[in-house]
C-alpha cells in the first residue's frame, strides 16, 4: 500500500490540460503569466466544453508560450498575428471555441490592426491579454502599455510615449465583452475568463501582471510579490464603468472590473444573414429617386 | 443562393475568374484576402461564389492578416487560399514562412504587376519570381506554378491545391496581369473527371500521433482542429511531436524534412512542356505569359528555317535542374524572355555552367515581350560564333 502510494506521481488538478512533459516552463519565478494560465485552465475545465472543441492560439512572447503548454489543439503563430490566424481557424470550424492568449506587445503593438478589426467584426474569439507593461521575453523593451516615464531597455531615460488603454480601445472598436483584473484577483479572473469563453462574440480580458525580472527591476520594484501587491493595492473595482474612464492610474485608480457585456451578432451571424438575403440593402430608409431626379433635371 | 462548385461547361472568362473556379473545383472553401490590382477579380468572384457552395469569404484588414487567416482556416480543416500582387505578396512573406515551417497546406495566387514598390499597378510584370523562391527567411523549398492562359489558371489552381495537400505546404500560383485579365475560352470538365487530392489524415490513436513524423513520401499526416489529436503547432524549430526544440540538431532534422519532401519528390512536382527540342540549336525557356510570346517566336523561327525549340515551365519552382543541365549540353544557346531584368535566367546560367550560351530577353514591366524580340534573339544566337 505504502509502496503503491509512493510510486504514483503527484497530480495537479490541471494536469489533464497540461503538456506535463514540457514542464518546467520557461517563465521566470514571480511572473504573473502562470497565475493567468492557471485561471485559464480552471475556466476551460469549468466551461464543460469538450476538449477537442477548444483551441488556443497565441503570438510571440512570454504569454505566447501558453499555447505550447496546454494540451489542446494549440497554435503558436507569428508575432502579432494570433488574431487573424484564430479568425481563419474559427471561420473554418465555427463549432469550435477559439481562445487567443498573448501579451500586450504582441496583441496591441504589432498586432494592433488585427485587434481593432476583429473587435469591429465582433469575431467570436476570446482574447486573453497578459499586460506586463513591457516586452519581457526580449529583456524588457518599450511596449504600447509601458507607463509614461517608466524605464525600459529602449527608454533608458524614461518612456516619452503615452500608453494605450486597451479596454477603452477594445470597447471603442466594438468588443462585446471587456474586462480587466490584476493577477492577484484570481477568483474573479477565473470567473471572468469563464464568462468570456461562454460569451458569443469578441470578448477581451486584460490582466495586469507582474514582470519582476524585466520591468520591475528597472523601475525599483524588484520583488515579485511587491510588484503583484503594488498593482493590487492601487486597483479599484468599478464594474460597468464607461471603458474610457477605466484608467490604469498607478497613483490611486487602477480600475478593474467588467466594463462591457452585451449581445450583438458576430461576423459569422451577419455573414450568414446577408447571404440568406435577410439584411435590408443600404441605406435602409431608401432613396427618394424622384427628388434626386428633379434636382438633376433642374 | 446555392450554386455548383464545379461549373462544368465551356466559358469565356478571364484568368482571375478561372483561378476561382479552379479553386472551388479543387475543394477550396475559405478565402481570406485584401483587394489589390490586378488580383482583385479573384477576391470579387470568390466573395460571390463561396457562399453559394457553403464556404466563407472574408476581406481581411491587410495581406498579413489574409495570409494568417488562410493558415488558420487550413488547420480548421478547410482548403483555403488568398490572392494578391507584388506589394501584398511582400507583406505575406513572414506568414508564408510560418506555413512552410508548420507544413500547412494552402494556396496563394500572385497576379504579378510591374514593380518595385507600387510600380505599374495595372500593367504586367514577372518581377516576383525570386521573391517567390527566397522571399521568406530561412531554408525552405517552395512550389510555384506559372499559368500562361485562363485555361491554365483553372487547371493549375487545381494542381496547386493538390500539391499543397499532398506535400503540406503553401503553394504559389505565379500568374501575371495579362493572364489574369485576358478573357479566353475556359473548359471546365465534369466534376468526376477532375482529380482532387486531400491531405492524408492520421490513422493512429491520438496518444501515438506524432504530427511531424513523416510518412514514406516524407510527408506527415495532418490532423485538424477538432479531430481530438491535441497537436501543438509552432513556427519555432520543433521536433516530431511539434514541440519547440532549441537545438541545432532539431533545426537540421526539421529543415531536412521540409526541404526533403520537395527535393525527393521532384518526379511528382516538376512540370514542363517542350516543342521542337530534338534538333534545336537554340532553346527558348519561358514561363507564364512570356511562354506564349516564346511559343509564337519559336513557330516563326521554324517557319524561317531556324532551329529553335521551346521549354515552357509550368512549374517554375522547384526548377527542373537535371533537365536544364542536360539541355545545356546539347544546344548552342538558351534564351529566357521574362518581364523583369533577369531573375529566372540566373537559374539557366547556374545550370549551364558555360556548356552553352545563356541570353536574356528582358523588359522591366508594363508590357509583354513581343515574339519579334525573341525571334531576333534566336537569330542572333545562331549567328554568334561559339
Amino acid at each position: 500500500m505504502t509502496t503503491a502510494l509512493a510510486a504514483a506521481p503527484p497530480r495537479h488538478p490541471h494536469d489533464d490540460l497540461l503538456r506535463t512533459e514540457r514542464i518546467p516552463h520557461i517563465w521566470c519565478s514571480g511572473c504573473g503569466i502562470g497565475i493567468v494560465f492557471g485561471s485559464l485552465m480552471a475556466a476551460i475545465t469549468k466551461s464543460g466544453l469538450a476538449r477537442q472543441d477548444v483551441a488556443v492560439v497565441s503570438g510571440i512572447g512570454c504569454t505566447g508560450r501558453m499555447a505550447g503548454y496546454i494540451r489542446l489543439d494549440s497554435f503558436h503563430t507569428t508575432h502579432g498575428r494570433a488574431i487573424p490566424f484564430a479568425t481563419g481557424l474559427k471561420l473554418a470550424r465555427p463549432q469550435g471555441k477559439v481562445i487567443v492568449a498573448s501579451g500586450d506587445g504582441d496583441l496591441l503593438a504589432i498586432g494592433g490592426n488585427h485587434f481593432i478589426h476583429a473587435a469591429r467584426r465582433n469575431m467570436d474569439l476570446t482574447v486573453i491579454c497578459v499586460n506586463n507593461f513591457n516586452y519581457g521575453m526580449t529583456g524588457g523593451q518599450l511596449a504600447p502599455s509601458t507607463p509614461f516615464g517608466a524605464k525600459t531597455t529602449t527608454t533608458p531615460q524614461g518612456n516619452p510615449d503615452e500608453p494605450f488603454n486597451f479596454c477603452a480601445l477594445a470597447a471603442a472598436c466594438g468588443a462585446s465583452y471587456v474586462a480587466r483584473w490584476t493577477a492577484l484577483h484570481i477568483r474573479r479572473l477565473t470567473n471572468t475568463i469563464l464568462e468570456a469563453i461562454n460569451h458569443k462574440g469578441f470578448s477581451f480580458v486584460e490582466i495586469v501582471a507582474p514582470c519582476p525580472t524585466a520591468f520591475g527591476r528597472r523601475n525599483k520594484i524588484r520583488g515579485a510579490l511587491d510588484l503583484l501587491k503594488f498593482y493590487y493595492d492601487r486597483s479599484v473595482v468599478k464594474n460597468h464603468l464607461a471603458p474610457g474612464e477605466a484608467t490604469i492610474d498607478f497613483d490611486h485608480n487602477l480600475v478593474v472590473g467588467k466594463f462591457v457585456e452585451f449581445d450583438r451578432p458576430t461576423f459569422l451571424d451577419h455573414y450568414q444573414m446577408v447571404n440568406r438575403g435577410e439584411v435590408e440593402a443600404w441605406p435602409a430608409t431608401g432613396v427618394d429617386a424622384s427628388a434626386a431626379g428633379q434636382r438633376k433635371a433642374g | 443562393m446555392p450554386g455548383k462548385a464545379v461549373l462544368t461547361g465551356t466559358h469565356f472568362m478571364n484568368g482571375d475568374e478561372a483561378c476561382c473556379e479552379g479553386a472551388l473545383a479543387a475543394g477550396c472553401r475559405f478565402f481570406g484576402g485584401y483587394p489589390i490590382t490586378p488580383a482583385t477579380e479573384v477576391a470579387e468572384r470568390m466573395s460571390k461564389r463561396l457562399p453559394q457552395v457553403g464556404g466563407v469569404f472574408i476581406q481581411m484588414e491587410d495581406e498579413i492578416a489574409s495570409m494568417a487567416a488562410i493558415l488558420g482556416a487550413s488547420w480548421g480543416g478547410q482548403k483555403s487560399m488568398t490572392s494578391t500582387s507584388g506589394p501584398g505578396f511582400s507583406l505575406m512573406m513572414e506568414n508564408i514562412g510560418l506555413g512552410l515551417c508548420t507544413e500547412t497546406p494552402c494556396v496563394i495566387c500572385n497576379v504579378q504587376r510591374a514593380g518595385p514598390s507600387t510600380g505599374l499597378p495595372t500593367l504586367v510584370g514577372q518581377g516576383d519570381m525570386m521573391q517567390a523562391r527566397w522571399g521568406s527567411h530561412g531554408p525552405y523549398e517552395i512550389i510555384a506554378l506559372c499559368p500562361a492562359s485562363p485555361q491554365e489558371m483553372f487547371d493549375f489552381t487545381i494542381q496547386a491545391f493538390n500539391l499543397s495537400e499532398q506535400f503540406r505546404l503553401p503553394v504559389l500560383i505565379m500568374a501575371d496581369e495579362v493572364v489574369g485579365h485576358m478573357n479566353e475560352r475556359v473548359v471546365i470538365p465534369p466534376a468526376d473527371q477532375i482529380t482532387v487530392i486531400d491531405r492524408a489524415k492520421p490513422n493512429v490513436p491520438p496518444a501515438e500521433y506524432l504530427p511531424y513524423h513523416p510518412g514514406p513520401d516524407g510527408v506527415a499526416p495532418m490532423a485538424n482542429f477538432g479531430d481530438g489529436y491535441f497537436m501543438h503547432v509552432t513556427g519555432l524549430t520543433h521536433d516530431e511531436r511539434g514541440y519547440p526544440t532549441m537545438t541545432p540538431a532539431a533545426q537540421v532534422e526539421m529543415t531536412d524534412r521540409i526541404v526533403g519532401k520537395i527535393r525527393n519528390n521532384l518526379d511528382r512536382i516538376l512540370d514542363y512542356e517542350t516543342l521542337f527540342l530534338d534538333d534545336a540549336q537554340v532553346a527558348v525557356v519561358a514561363y507564364g505569359i512570356s511562354a506564349r510570346s516564346a511559343r509564337g517566336a519559336v513557330l516563326t523561327a521554324r517557319e524561317a528555317g531556324l532551329k529553335a525549340g521551346l521549354v515552357k515551365l509550368n512549374v517554375a519552382w522547384p526548377f527542373p535542374e537535371d533537365f536544364i543541365r542536360e539541355l545545356s549540353g546539347r544546344v548552342k544557346t538558351m534564351i529566357m524572355p521574362e518581364i523583369n531584368l533577369g531573375q529566372m535566367v540566373l537559374e539557366l546560367e547556374r545550370l549551364a555552367q558555360g556548356r552553352c550560351a545563356v541570353r536574356l530577353v528582358a523588359h522591366p514591366g508594363g508590357t509583354i515581350i513581343s515574339p519579334r524580340r525573341i525571334v531576333e534573339a534566336i537569330r542572333q544566337a545562331l549567328e554568334e560564333r561559339p
